[in-house]
């Protein structure tokens, strides 16, 4: 059981967050033409890195929608930030 | 006292005897006994069979390390299966029974399959029952292998209780080495946990005579426990650390006796000091697996824990240098015992159910028991848990910690420190944060299976795994160790490789002419011992782990003998009038479609969305145009993913420019609303956009039907009904507080939502009631609504959608193909699979005249290429009361374009015929929506 901290409430444990995807990973503008493979590159392909990666994840409870830094080698947690911070 | 029980010996409590039954025959042990102490003592020599080959089965190790002497209990009324015996305290009344044996543990009619053994090698099933199919010969083989036995008796609330732990250093292991490191951590002012897996502690401490620190060991022992409770530390016995998991997450699961559901402590210490100790390591001769061979140091445990002795007339066959002291505490306590050297012997057990003789380089020595020991393995599960390393001590030979977690220290034996003296030094140096003192030398002289030898020489007790097995294996090419284990099942039996792993890895080093430490161990996973599934939920389960919902309005369903059912999640009534469904069903859905049904519609999802930015974020998420939404207006749509599948849908109002109330699945509001959540933080302003679940602030109560604007007008909820076409919204008072009222349906008749707070729901569905009466209107329940929209063809998503449904497969394909805003899932309407003419869609379906209704799930067949082909299938069929026949609404590839075509649907082996029709089935003009 990790221990992941929550912007908004602090360390809790992992099974009270949810995955929600990659950081940086930007919707296109569908207004315009997009391709089926830039579509698909958005839509399903993930890097999935062995090591440091920046992910969003979101806490249930409070439903604050963060981006975690993480190293899915060693499991070590680093710095969440709240996606609006991120974004601004 | 019986023939093995030594006076002076033990902590069993003799002025309390236990009377318990094992495979059928009355015994007597005592207080403190383990199942195993107490069989041994009264003589028991075998306790099962094999998994295999149905060998006859001893003891073999004292504690959790002992791999054969698995049993099913029935206590209290229910039965426990594949107990360690060894492990498991005795209880009054017990009924104690071998596993894999018939009838008995002694005479087992399956033994014969031994006598075959040699054309049973490892692999064997995979390489024979291949042709024409394995699954043909699974069921019988699975039927011959195998434990212990399920039974119907289970044990009725057996929930673990769950606690969460706290302290800064929690010490694994009440012997020397974890007593001295809780003393001293404790002493030093840190809050500490010592946990020992035993009902006493002291570990190797109770076996030895001579004093330590001028103390008695008993008194030693109690000393430190005084010390370290008065220090503030706490002392767990029964509890095994059971795994450690990420984020120095550890499991502690306490023992609360046979028939009672442990407890599950979760704890995060800032250290860990792991003072496990080590276990025996079986030496790998010939017949080695005949009961009465047993494990030096086991039978150490035997007699210093329950005053055991394992045999009268005893060999000792070990490479340790301090085997003829080990056994010297056994002579004393009334045994024969003469030591052999096990390095360079070529040894034999004798005797065909039990050990008779132990046969040394063409000697034999009649005995009733082998004391084998090839030495110490460290008990480092935890340490690789933890992710640790281990390194290959030539000296010791066996893994001892390397680089590792800072977090965890290892101790003592575990450590592969046996000497008493530094064991203490280096407990206390790791509980206080100190390097680790220098330790002496030590020798433990090599010993390798002689793999040239005739006869079978075992390495895996449980799972009969043999030296040809391994060798056959390497033959093979099986050389990575977790090659090996899953081709012979080494190491996979119940004591997970405690007893097998290190044999194994020497015989492997042996036959591959390479250093144990090349060849490498497999991996340590949680739980180090077997723990029953439940410890893990607790009481985590069915309503506690999903509570029910439940609506405002259930005392006034409840009155009126309402068949309560669970509907997605919530509690609502089915039908009405306490008599069977189908009659009342027929019955509501006649009364809804001639006067009106009244319905609680409370379980609806109602989330609201406000903020400045409420109508883009609305269109945004929307699949339908919601921006052109005009205030008291309400429009149907779907939500999708963004692979563009239909999410949800439902109705949404605009109450004004700032405010919307968006209605959905009343099983998928949670979803709707996670999913709401993550767009507007992730590409809106979240401060210009809020969402609210409100549906448990409001109750709704829903009358639909031709007298429906009737009995809503009489309600008084309206000052005056006036234009009120379908698909708004309108503001009335009852009771003094806010009402809402939407027009909209579900049942495809006239429809009104009357929605109030919770508190003056009551009085609104009993006015509705009463004023719906005159007008021969009543309640109606949740199974009626549901012909009432098949009949209509209104879709349930999840149920009439599937994981490929998208919004033009149901008929919608005006936003795919106009709507210029972007929406969620936009993009993906307009990929090839999405413009695939054969796509399913959704249609109805209409039996011929007098049929009956087609199943839920009845596939729509043709022939293609001579092979019957799915089509699609039927997701929705009632039998409707208003039409006097039966609806179906199905999926089907290119429905569309087969309107009025005849289909063939399959179902279990029996074929029905069908015409695919229209999806809504009654009222196609839709005149009474608008009526």
């Amino acid at each position: 059981m990790q221990r992941f901290p929550c912007p908004f409430c602090g360390p809790r444990d992992e099974r009270e967050f949810h995955y929600a995807g990659e950081a940086g990973k930007l919707r296109p503008d569908t207004t315009q033409p997009i391709s089926d493979a830039d579509w698909a590159e958005y839509l399903f392909n993930a890097r999935n890195p062995c090591g440091e990666t920046r992910e969003i994840w979101v806490h249930i409870p409070c439903q604050e929608y963060f981006v975690m830094q993480r190293n899915t080698a060693t499991m070590d947690v680093g710095s969440a930030t709240s996606v609006r911070k991120d974004l601004a | 006292m019986s023939a093995f029980r030594v006076a002076d010996h033990g902590l069993v409590d003799r002025a309390r005897p236990l009377r318990f039954r094992f495979d059928g025959r009355d015994f007597t042990g005592f207080a403190g006994d383990t199942v195993a102490s107490a069989l041994l003592a009264a003589g028991v020599r075998i306790f099962g069979r094999s998994f295999k080959y149905h060998r006859p089965r001893g003891v073999w190790g004292g504690w959790n390390d002992d791999p054969n002497a698995i049993v099913d209990i029935r206590a209290g009324g229910a039965v426990f299966p594949n107990c360690q015996a060894t492990t498991t305290l005795l209880a009054e009344d017990m009924e104690v029974r071998a596993v894999n044996a018939w009838p008995t543990a002694v005479r087992d009619v399956k033994s014969l399959l031994d006598l075959g053994s040699r054309f049973l090698p490892a692999g064997f099933y995979y390489k024979t029952f291949i042709w024409p199919d394995w699954h043909l010969f699974e069921p019988s083989i699975r039927r011959m292998a195998g434990l212990g036995v399920l039974s119907d008796e289970v044990a009725d609330d057996f929930n673990a209780t769950l606690i969460h732990e706290d302290c800064e250093v929690l010490v694994v292991g009440g012997g020397a080495a974890g007593l001295t490191a809780a003393r001293a951590a404790a002493e030093a002012g840190r809050s500490v946990l010592l946990v020992e897996d035993h009902a006493a502690l002291g570990g190797g401490l109770l076996g030895r005579k001579a004093p330590i620190e001028g103390l008695a060991p008993g008194d030693w022992i109690a000393a430190q426990q005084d010390a370290i409770i008065a220090a503030g530390g706490r002392v767990l016995t029964r509890t095994t650390a059971a795994g450690v998991y990420d984020h120095r997450a550890v499991t502690l699961v306490e023992e609360c006796g046979i028939g009672r559901a442990p407890i599950v402590r979760r704890v995060r210490p800032e250290r860990l000091v792991l003072a496990s100790g080590a276990i025996g390591r079986p030496v790998t001769f010939v017949n080695n697996d005949r009961p009465g061979v047993m494990s030096l140091e086991g039978a150490g445990e035997l007699l210093a824990r329950y005053g055991v002795l394992a045999g009268k007339r005893m060999a000792v066959l070990s490479n340790r240098p301090d085997a003829r002291e080990l056994a010297q505490g056994l002579e004393e306590a009334g045994a024969e015992v003469r030591v052999f050297d096990a390095v360079g012997a070529r040894a034999e057990a004798m005797g065909r159910r039990q050990v008779q003789a132990l046969r040394v380089n063409g000697e034999s020595y009649d005995c009733d028991t082998v004391l084998a020991s090839a030495g110490l393995t460290p008990t480092i599960h935890l340490w690789r848990h933890a992710g640790g390393k281990l390194d290959w001590d030539e000296a010791r030979q066996a893994f001892v910690p390397g680089r590792g977690p800072g977090w965890m220290r290892v101790v003592g034996a575990a450590n592969g420190t046996y000497d008493l003296g530094t064991a203490m030094g280096e407990a206390r140096a790791a509980a206080l944060g100190q390097p680790a003192p220098e330790r002496g030398s030590y020798a433990l002289p090599k010993l390798r299976p002689d793999s040239t030898l005739k006869g079978r020489q075992w390495l895996d007790f449980q799972h009969d795994v043999t030296v040809k097995d391994v060798a056959l294996a390497v033959q093979e090419n099986m050389v990575s160790v977790e090659h090996l284990k899953r081709y012979t099942t080494l190491g996979m039996a119940g004591d997970q490789g405690k007893t097998s792993n290190m044999p194994a890895l020497a015989t492997m080093a042996e036959l591959r002419g390479k250093p144990v430490a090349e060849v490498g161990t497999t991996t340590f996973r949680p739980p180090f011992t077997p723990i029953p599934l439940e410890a893990y939920c607790g009481a985590r389960k069915g309503t506690q782990m999903a509570p029910l919902k439940r609506l405002a309005l259930e005392p006034e369903h409840r009155r009126l003998d309402a068949a309560l059912g669970e509907y997605g999640g919530w509690l609502r009534p089915a039908w009405y009038g306490g008599s069977d469904q189908e009659p009342a069903v027929a019955r509501e859905c006649a009364m809804a479609r001639g006067a009106a049904a009244i319905m609680d519609g409370s379980a609806l999802g109602t989330i609201e969305v406000v903020g400045p930015d409420a109508r883009a974020f609305v269109n945004f998420v929307y699949y339908n145009t919601m921006s052109t939404l005009k205030p008291g207006r309400i429009r149907y749509g779907f939500m999708l993913s963004e692979a563009g599948l239909v999410f949800d849908d439902g109705v949404m109002a605009c109450v004004s420019d700032n405010r919307f109330i968006i209605s959905c699945s009343s099983s998928h509001a949670d979803a709707v609303m996670a999913h709401l959540e993550n767009w507007r933080q992730d590409s809106f302003d979240p401060s210009r956009v809020h969402v609210l679940d409100t549906t448990q602030n409001w109750s709704t109560v829903t009358i639909a039907g031709p007298k429906a604007a009737e009995i809503v007008a009489e309600l008084g909820v309206l000052d005056e009904m006036g234009d009120f076409p379908h698909m708004s919204l309108k503001f009335g008072r009852f009771e003094g507080a806010e009402a809402r009222v939407a027009r909209v349906s579900f049942t495809g008749d006239a429809s009104y939502e009357v929605s109030v707070r919770n508190d003056i729901a009551p009085a609104l569905w009993r006015r509705a009631l009463e004023l719906g009466r005159a007008h021969g209107a009543g309640p109606v329940g949740a199974e009626a609504l549901t012909v009432l929209r098949a009949e209509k063809g209104y879709i349930l998503v999840g149920k009439d959608t599937d994981g490929e449904t998208m919004p033009h497969d149901l008929g919608f394909a005006a936003p795919r193909l106009k709507k210029s805003a972007a929406f969620v899932g936009d993009r993906s309407l307009h990929c090839e699979n999405a413009n695939r003419t054969n796509r399913k869609q959704l249609v109805g379906l209409q039996v011929p005249e007098g049929a009956g209704m087609l199943p839920i799930g009845a596939h729509i067949v043709a022939l293609k290429d001579g092979k019957r082909v799915s089509l699609g299938y039927v997701t929705s069929s009632h039998q409707s009361p208003t039409l006097g026949r039966p609806v179906a609404l199905a999926l089907l590839a290119g429905g569309s374009d087969k309107m009025s075509q005849e289909v063939d649907i399959w179902h279990l082996g029996e074929m029905r015929r069908a015409q695919v029709v229209s999806p809504c089935a009654f009222d196609m003009e839709g005149e009474r929506i608008n009526a």
